[in-house]
C-alpha cells in the first residue's frame, strides 16, 4: 500500500510538528536548572530548594526551579528598590528606548518563546505563535509609548515605587507583559513571581532584559509556589501589588496588604456570560464559542463560560455547536493542527474532571465529541488532555452556572427575552467581560450597557489590546491593565508621597444626655438621618451630642447604626434612575444645588464658625470653595466621558466611564462642608449614588445640605446621610456586598479597617492610610483622581462592516 | 451530522454511472456520483433572517489555515485531489481550437510522468476534474477529451455578466449541451440579487436548469458584485432551492473574485440547505486560487466546514487556469527536495 494513495482515501491531515529542537537546547544551555533572576544576574539554582517543572502534555521534566524564600524576596526588592531611584529618574524618553527595546528582542526571539511557552504551558503552538507572543511585543511597544508620554499626559503623577507582581501560569509571558510593561514605563522597578507551573518564559524574558540593556535591578525574579507570593505580598518595600489569579488568592491578598499604604490591582476570576440573541448570526456565534472556551483549553480567566441563548433558536444553535465540536482537534501541543492542547497540570485536569463529574450529577447534561473518549484512555495516561465539553440544561443556581471552572467547559441556559438574558448575565458575583451576538445594533448596545462587566465584546469574543483596558467589575477584581486607565495602576500623586499624618482625633462624646443644652428656650432643630430622600430617625433610638470649638453642646445628632447603613444602602440601589440620567441632566441637578446653596449662605458660614471655631473669614473660605467645587463638579458632569480606540481594522473599542452604582463615603473630620462637596460631587456627578457618613464631630452641616438636597431636585435614594461613628459605620460599609467602592477619609487604622472588611465583596477602596489631604488645594480637593476614582471603566468592543 | 447523512447517501449510490447524454460516449465516473440536486420549493424563511456577520467571517475565513498544517507526504496528496479538483480553465477572448486542445492534453496528463511514478500513483486516475471553456469551444473540448471520462464545463447565459435576454441564454444552454457540454457555468442577474427579487432569481435559475436537461448546472454567484455577504449566503440559498448543482463564486472577471470568507458563507449556506432537507450540493471557487497553498486553504475549508465528502471533484472544483502550474512545482519539489521552475513542467 502507498502512502500517498492511502491519504487520498481518508484525506487526513497527517501530523505537523514544530519543532522542539531550539528550545530544548536552550533548557540544556542552563543545565535545565533555574534559580532567580536578581539585580541582573541569575542566582545559582543548586543551593536552593527546587521544584519540578514539566511539560504537562508529555509529563516530561524540562527544568528545576528554585523555591524562592524571604530572604531571596528580600534581595529582589533591595535590588529594585536600589534601581528604582535611577530608573525614576530618566527622562520619559531614555525609559521609551528600553521598552521599545525589549519590544525588538522579543520580537527577535520570538518563536523560542513561543516553543517555550507551548512546552512549559501544553498551550497549542498556534496560540502562543500568533496571540501570545505578538500581544507581549504589542504590550511592550504601546508602553515605550507611556514612557514617552508619561510626563506629558500624567502631569502631578509620579511612579508608585517597587512593585511586586504575582502572576498565574495561563498566560504566562503575556501576562508577565501586562504587569511589567506598564510599570517601567511609570518609572516603577519590578520584582516578580512567575507561576510555579509556567516560569521558564519569564527567565527567557529576563536574559531578553540582559541582551537588550535594562539596567540592573528594574527587573527582578523570584520564582516560587504561593508562599514565595506571600513574601512579596507582606514584603514592606512593596508600594504596589499587582495580582492576575483566582478571587480566592485575590480576597487573601486584599487581606493582607489592608492598611499597608501600598496600592493593589487584582485581575480575578469570571464567569463571563456569552449571549446569543436570536437574531444573531448563528455560525459566527457558534465559532465565537470555540474562541471563548476552547481557547487555551478554557484556561481563561475572562472565557465564556456561560452560554445564554434564545429560547427559539436553542435548538439549532446546540446542534451547530456539536457539529462544530466534532471537527475540533485535540493533542500534541507543538502541533500545528491542533485547536486544543494540554491543560497545565495534572492538578488542573483533575479539577475539570471533579467539576464536571459534579455537573452531571447535578442534573446537567453533559455532551462531549465522538472522539473524546479517544483521549481518555492513551494520551491522558502520558499528558493532561481534556476534551471539548458543552453542558445543557443547567441550573442558573448550579455550581456549573456559578463558579469558574478553568477548562473548556461551557454551561449552557436559555433565556426567552433581552431583559432576562441581561438579568441572567448580572446573576453573578464576577463581571469580568461578556459577550454579546446579535445583528441588532439596538439588541447588542442595550445589553451591552446593562450588562456588568469591565469588557464587553460585540460579535466577538476574547479580543485583547495594549490599547484597551482589561480589568473586571465586582468579584473579578479591580484596576485596570492596558491603555491610559492600565498606567494609573502604576502611578501616585506626587503630593501624595509627601503627605503628612493627620492630627489625632478627639473620640467621641458618649450617647447619652448632657449636662446642659446652651439654647435652653429655643425650638429644637432636629438633626435626623436622611435616608431615600426622607429624614429618619436612628433605627437604634440613639443621639450623640454635638459639640462645638470649645467643648459646649451644640445640639444631638443621631447616632447611625447597622441597620441605618443597610437602609441607605437599599435606599442608594433603588435610586437607579440618577445613574441612567444624562450628564446635562445630573449637571442641571448640581448647578441647582449649587444656587440654593448659596441661597443660604449666611447660615452655613454661621454653622461652620460656630461648629469648628473657625473666623468667619475662614468660614466663608471653605463656603466659597465649596461653592465653586460644586459648579467644578456640574461642569464636570457631561464631560468626563471615557475615550474611542480602534484596536484592529473595522473595530472600535469604547471605553465608558461607568458608575459604580452604590458609593459608600466616610468623610474626614476636618472641613465639614468642603470635604463633604468634594467627595460627595464627583461621586454623583458621575452617576453614583452615595451613602456618606459626614464629618463625625461636625455632622450638622451634613444635616443642613439635606433641606438644600431636597430644594435641588437631587432625586431620593442619590445622596444618604447616615451620622455617627465614622468608623462604626465605615465597617458596616465596607462590609456590604451591595456597595461597590468605599472612601475612606481616617485614621490609619480605620483605613487598615476598610481595607480589610472590602475583601468580602472585593469592593474598590480609596483609603488615606491616615494622611492629610488639603481639601482647599485644587489638586489635592479636586485632581482628576476623584473623577477616576468616581468610574469604573467598560470597554465595549465594536466590530462593524459589511 | 450533515456528514454523516451524506456519508449514507453516499454509500447507497456509491458505483452508480452518470448516463451521458447526445453522442453515447461512456462517462467513466471520477468519483462516486451522488444523487442531483433536485432543489425545493423557494422558501425564503430559510434565509430571509439571516444576516452574515463580516468580521466573525473574516476571523474564521484568516484563521482557518493558521489552525491546520498540511505536510510532508499528506500535502503531496492534498496536492494531487486539488489537481482531480480543478476545472482546467480558458475562457479568453483569442481561445482558439488549437489553445483549448492543449489545455485538454493537460488536463488528460496534468502530472509529468516521473512524478506520477515517484508518488506511487501509476494506475491511478490523475487528471483534473473538467476542462472549462466557452460554447464555441465545446465540440473541440469533447472530441479531445473522448473516452477520458473528464467532463466538459462550458459557461453560458452571457457570460460573464449575464444581461443577454432569457431567451437568448437558455438557448446558448442548450446549443452548449447539444455541443457535448456535461456540465454548464451558468451566471445570474445581480440585479435579482441586490434589489432581493428573490422569485425572480429563483425562476431564472430554475429555467436554466431545465434548459441544461442532464448536463450539470453551476451557478456563479459572481460574489464580487454581491458585495455583501448576507447577498452570498441568500443567493447561494435560492441558487440551490432552484436546483443548482454547484454554486461557483465568481467568473474571474470581477473585480474581486474567490475569497476566503465568501467561500465560508457559500459553504455554511451549503451545510444549512443540506439540513433544511436539501440535496448535497458543491462548491466551486474560481478567480484568484493562483497557489498551491490557495488550494490547500480551500480544501481544508471543505474538510472543516463540510465534510471529507467535499472533498471529492463531484462535490469541490476549483476553477483555475495557473494554479495547476504551481502545484506541479511544489510536488516536484516534495519529490526531489530541489525548488523546481516553471519551465520543467509541459504547458497547458
Amino acid at each position: 500500500m502507498n502512502k500517498i494513495t492511502d491519504i487520498l482515501k481518508t484525506m487526513d491531515y497527517g501530523p505537523a510538528p514544530e519543532a522542539g529542537d531550539i528550545a530544548q537546547a536552550w533548557l540544556d544551555g542552563h543545565g535545565r536548572a533555574f534559580g532567580h533572576f536578581i539585580a541582573g544576574k541569575f542566582t545559582a539554582p543548586k543551593s536552593a530548594k527546587t521544584f519540578t517543572v514539566t511539560n504537562p502534555a508529555t509529563g516530561a521534566k524540562l527544568a528545576k526551579v528554585a523555591l524562592g524564600k524571604k530572604a531571596d524576596v528580600n534581595a529582589a526588592a533591595k535590588a529594585a528598590k536600589k534601581a528604582f531611584g535611577p530608573w525614576s529618574a530618566l527622562s520619559g524618553h531614555q525609559r521609551a528606548r528600553h521598552l521599545y527595546a525589549l519590544a525588538r528582542h522579543i520580537q527577535k526571539h520570538s518563536r523560542l518563546l513561543a516553543v517555550l511557552e507551548t512546552l512549559d504551558n501544553g498551550k497549542p503552538i498556534r496560540e502562543t505563535r500568533d496571540l501570545d507572543i505578538p500581544l507581549v511585543a504589542r504590550h511592550f511597544y504601546h508602553h515605550a509609548g507611556w514612557a514617552q508620554l508619561r510626563d506629558d499626559q500624567f502631569p502631578g503623577q509620579a511612579p508608585a515605587g517597587v512593585c511586586g507582581q504575582i502572576i498565574p501560569w495561563n498566560f504566562p509571558l503575556l501576562m508577565l507583559a501586562w504587569k511589567v510593561a506598564p510599570a517601567l514605563a511609570a518609572g516603577c522597578t519590578v520584582v516578580l513571581k512567575p507561576a510555579e507551573y509556567t516560569p521558564l518564559t519569564a527567565m527567557a524574558f529576563a536574559e531578553i532584559c540582559r541582551e537588550a540593556g535594562l539596567p540592573a535591578g528594574v527587573f527582578n525574579i523570584v520564582n516560587g509556589d504561593g508562599g514565595t507570593g506571600a513574601a512579596i505580598v507582606a514584603h514592606d518595600d512593596f508600594a504596589k501589588i499587582a495580582f492576575t489569579g483566582s478571587t480566592e488568592v485575590g480576597r487573601i491578598i486584599r487581606k493582607q496588604t489592608a492598611g499597608k499604604a501600598k496600592k493593589l490591582s487584582l485581575e480575578l476570576g469570571g464567569k463571563s456570560p456569552f449571549i446569543v440573541f436570536d437574531e444573531a448570526d448563528i455560525d459566527a456565534a457558534v465559532e465565537g464559542v470555540v474562541d471563548a472556551i476552547w481557547f487555551n483549553q478554557g484556561e481563561v480567566c475572562c472565557a465564556g463560560s456561560r452560554a445564554l441563548v434564545q429560547e427559539g433558536i436553542a435548538e439549532k444553535f446546540t446542534a451547530k455547536l456539536k457539529a462544530r465540536m466534532e471537527k475540533l482537534r485535540i493533542g500534541d501541543p507543538l502541533d500545528k493542527s491542533v485547536d486544543m492542547g494540554s491543560v497545565v497540570h495534572p492538578v488542573q485536569l483533575a479539577n475539570i474532571t471533579e467539576r464536571v463529574d459534579e455537573g452531571k450529577a447535578s442534573g446537567a447534561s453533559l455532551w462531549q465529541p465522538s472522539w473524546a473518549h479517544e483521549i481518555t484512555q492513551d494520551e491522558r495516561a502520558k499528558g493532561c488532555f481534556y476534551p471539548p465539553t458543552l453542558f445543557t440544561d443547567v441550573q442558573p443556581a448550579s455550581r456549573l452556572a456559578q463558579e469558574e471552572v478553568f477548562g473548556p467547559v461551557i454551561a449552557a441556559m436559555t433565556f426567552r427575552t433581552p431583559s432576562e438574558a441581561v438579568a441572567l448575565a448580572n446573576d453573578s458575583r464576577y463581571g469580568l467581560a461578556a459577550s454579546i451576538w446579535s445583528q441588532s445594533l439596538d439588541i447588542a448596545f442595550d445589553a451591552a450597557k446593562r450588562v456588568k462587566a469591565g469588557v464587553v465584546w460585540i460579535n466577538s469574543t476574547n479580543l485583547f489590546d495594549a490599547a484597551a483596558g482589561f480589568g473586571g467589575y465586582k468579584e473579578s477584581g479591580f484596576g485596570r491593565e492596558g491603555g491610559r486607565e492600565g498606567m494609573a495602576e502604576y502611578l501616585v500623586p506626587a503630593w501624595a508621597k509627601k503627605a503628612a499624618a493627620l492630627p489625632k482625633a478627639k473620640p467621641m462624646a458618649q450617647a447619652v444626655p448632657a449636662h446642659r443644652s446652651v439654647e435652653v428656650g429655643g425650638v429644637d432643630r432636629t438633626a435626623k438621618l436622611y435616608v431615600g430622600g426622607k429624614q429618619a430617625r436612628p433605627d437604634g433610638g440613639y443621639s450623640y451630642p454635638v459639640l462645638d470649638a470649645n467643648g459646649a453642646l451644640i445640639t444631638q445628632a443621631g447616632l447611625g447604626n447597622r441597620k441605618d447603613i443597610r437602609n441607605a444602602v437599599e435606599a442608594a440601589r433603588k435610586a437607579e434612575g440618577w445613574s441612567e440620567m444624562t450628564g446635562h441632566q445630573r449637571a442641571q441637578v448640581l448647578y441647582y444645588l449649587g444656587e440654593n446653596l448659596e441661597a443660604r449662605r449666611d447660615d452655613f458660614i454661621a454653622l461652620l464658625t460656630r461648629m469648628t471655631g473657625a473666623s468667619t473669614a475662614a468660614a466663608r473660605r471653605e463656603f466659597d470653595v465649596s461653592l465653586e467645587r460644586i459648579f467644578h463638579y456640574a461642569a464636570w458632569a457631561d464631560k468626563y466621558d471615557g475615550a474611542v480606540r480602534g484596536p484592529a481594522a473595522n473595530m472600535l473599542s469604547l471605553a465608558l466611564n461607568e458608575p459604580w452604582e452604590v458609593v459608600a463615603i466616610s468623610c474626614p473630620h476636618e472641613a465639614p462642608l468642603l470635604a463633604f462637596v468634594s467627595t460627595v460631587l464627583p461621586a454623583i456627578a458621575m452617576g453614583n449614588r452615595v451613602v456618606v457618613t459626614p464629618s463625625q464631630p461636625h455632622p450638622l452641616i451634613a444635616t443642613e445640605l439635606y433641606q438644600v438636597l431636597d430644594t435641588s431636585d437631587v432625586p431620593g435614594g442619590v445622596v444618604n446621610i447616615v451620622t455617627g461613628d465614622r468608623d462604626e459605620l465605615a465597617k458596616t460599609l465596607a462590609a456590604h456586598d451591595d456597595v461597590a467602592a468605599h472612601w475612606y477619609f481616617g485614621t490609619a487604622d480605620g483605613s487598615a479597617m476598610v481595607e480589610a472588611e472590602s475583601a468580602g465583596n472585593l469592593k474598590a477602596t480609596w483609603v488615606n492610610n491616615g494622611k492629610a489631604r488639603d481639601w482647599f488645594d485644587h489638586e489635592q480637593g479636586a485632581g482628576e483622581e476623584f473623577l477616576f476614582r468616581a468610574v469604573r471603566i467598560k470597554n465595549i468592543w465594536t466590530p462593524f462592516g459589511v | 451530522m450533515s456528514s454523516e447523512r451524506t456519508s449514507t447517501l453516499m454509500n447507497e449510490q456509491a458505483g452508480m454511472i452518470r448516463p451521458e447524454p447526445g453522442d453515447g460516449r461512456e462517462l467513466v465516473a471520477v468519483t462516486p456520483a451522488h444523487a442531483r440536486n433536485e432543489g425545493m420549493v423557494l422558501r425564503p424563511d430559510l434565509f430571509e433572517g439571516v444576516e452574515i456577520n463580516l468580521s466573525a467571517a473574516r476571523r474564521r475565513a484568516a484563521t482557518m489555515t493558521t489552525r491546520r498544517s498540511v505536510k510532508k507526504q499528506w500535502q503531496a496528496a492534498w496536492l494531487i485531489k486539488a489537481i482531480q479538483t480543478i476545472d482546467l480553465t480558458t475562457l479568453a477572448g483569442d481561445d482558439t481550437p488549437g489553445r483549448v486542445r492543449r489545455l485538454c492534453a493537460k488536463a488528460r496528463n496534468p502530472l509529468r510522468a516521473d512524478l506520477i511514478a515517484a508518488l506511487g500513483l501509476e494506475g491511478e486516475r490523475v487528471t483534473t476534474g473538467a476542462v472549462c471553456v466557452y460554447p464555441t469551444m465545446v465540440a473541440t473540448a469533447a472530441h479531445a477529451l473522448a473516452g477520458t471520462g473528464i467532463p466538459v464545463a462550458s459557461v453560458a447565459t452571457g457570460f460573464p455578466a449575464g444581461l443577454t435576454p432569457l431567451p437568448q441564454r437558455l438557448e446558448e444552454i442548450r446549443y452548449a449541451v447539444g455541443e457535448g457540454a456535461d456540465e454548464i457555468d451558468i451566471v445570474i442577474t445581480r440585479a435579482h440579487v441586490l434589489n432581493r427579487d428573490w422569485p425572480a432569481l429563483y425562476d431564472e435559475v430554475s429555467a436554466m436548469r431545465e434548459a441544461c436537461g442532464e448536463a450539470h448546472l453551476k451557478a456563479i454567484l459572481a460574489t464580487g458584485d454581491l458585495k455583501t455577504l448576507t447577498n452570498v449566503y441568500k443567493a447561494s440559498m435560492v441558487a440551490m432551492m432552484a436546483g443548482a448543482d454547484f454554486i461557483k463564486t465568481s467568473t474571474g472577471m470581477e473585480a474581486v473574485n474567490a475569497t476566503m470568507p465568501v467561500s465560508l458563507v457559500m459553504v455554511r449556506a451549503i451545510r444549512d440547505y443540506l439540513d433544511a432537507g436539501g440535496a448535497p450540493v458543491g462548491f466551486k471557487p474560481a478567480g484568484g486560487l493562483r497557489s498551491a497553498k490557495d488550494a490547500m486553504a480551500w480544501l481544508i475549508l471543505m474538510k472543516e466546514e463540510l465534510g471529507r465528502d467535499w472533498m471529492e471533484p463531484d462535490l469541490f472544483r476549483i476553477g483555475a487556469s495557473s494554479l495547476l502550474a504551481d502545484i506541479e512545482r511544489q510536488i516536484e519539489h516534495f519529490v526531489t527536495g530541489r525548488y523546481s521552475a516553471g519551465h520543467r513542467h509541459p504547458m497547458g
